[in-house]
């Protein structure tokens, strides 16, 4: 039991620094997408510069025709087990038949769904508003023939991968 | 667990200073802290902080930024402008609850 004069608070902005992070969104498939949205929510909830890079695959989260349509597939991922159901494996082999990647997906989403956790187009926009910057990558946008109009309004820009680099000058820097 | 004293109110705090014991609070006491973090309160600030209490006994838990935007209807850019840099520690602390547990 300590009784203080000056009285306790949280350093809130003492610690404040120009901390900055930069992500790098490359993969297209559900469970890939969201590592990179939720750290870049909380690095937003802790006042640290965020800005998002999508690349190749990265575009489909922000590719307005597939954005909320993002899929889960077991393939490759011996990790796999049914919802709580540890050390329970998934035969590879039943990963490549029709209908199971829809259902994989459906079970998926239920579970982020039921964490209060948004879907993609819903968490970007989240982010958005937490001042989050989203860029998309040049060589992509030219390689699928995509402008702009096709992408997500949030996204602030097509630019190149030099720009991206000049842009997060200093930052922290995850790839996934 | 340390106390510290408030606006002339002594109140059991964690060791970063956020209020442990719920029934502490006071509307009055929350002015007290929002002005030890800089911030001057309105009434949108008084709609997330009192949508932070009633929602904290129900839940069991501090509501995260998103909860706030979503059930209490306080769009997230409103918040980040209320509270800067931090709003769902700053609104945790203002309302004399524990930081929020959840992710998103």
């Amino acid at each position: 039991m300590t009784t203080d004069q000056t009285p306790i608070v949280p350093s809130f902005d003492d610690d404040e620094t120009d901390r900055k992070l930069a992500i790098i969104c490359s993969k297209g498939n559900l469970d890939m997408a969201y590592p990179g949205l939720i750290l870049a929510n909380a690095a937003l909830g802790e006042g640290v510069e965020t800005h998002l890079f999508f690349t190749f695959w990265g575009f489909d989260m922000i590719n307005k025709l597939t954005m909320g349509d993002l899929k889960f597939s077991y393939i490759g991922n011996t990790a796999m087990h049914p919802p709580g159901r540890f050390g329970v494996s998934m035969p590879q082999g039943l990963a490549g038949m029709p209908g199971v990647t829809a259902a994989t997906t459906k079970m998926m989403k239920k579970q982020i769904a039921d964490l209060g956790v948004p879907e993609v187009p819903e968490f970007l926009q989240q982010i958005a508003d937490s001042g989050g910057h989203l860029w998309a990558c040049r060589m992509s946008a030219d390689m699928m023939k995509l402008t702009e109009d096709d992408l997500f309004d949030e996204v602030e820009g097509i630019i190149s991968a030099s720009d991206f680099i000049e842009i997060t000058d200093g930052a922290q820097l995850l790839f996934i | 667990m340390p106390t510290t004293t408030i606006g002339g109110h002594e109140v059991h705090v964690d060791d970063e200073g956020f209020m442990t014991v719920y029934d502490e609070w006071s509307e009055e006491l929350g002015k007290e802290l929002a002005a030890q973090i800089g911030v001057d309160m309105t009434d949108e600030h008084w709609a997330a902080i009192r949508f932070l209490r009633s929602d904290f006994p129900e839940q069991g838990e501090t509501a995260t930024l998103r909860r706030v935007s979503t059930v209490a209807g306080i769009p997230t850019k409103q918040l980040f402008t209320l509270f800067p840099k931090k709003p769902a520690k700053k609104m945790a602390y203002i309302a004399g609850l524990p930081k929020p547990r959840g992710c998103v």
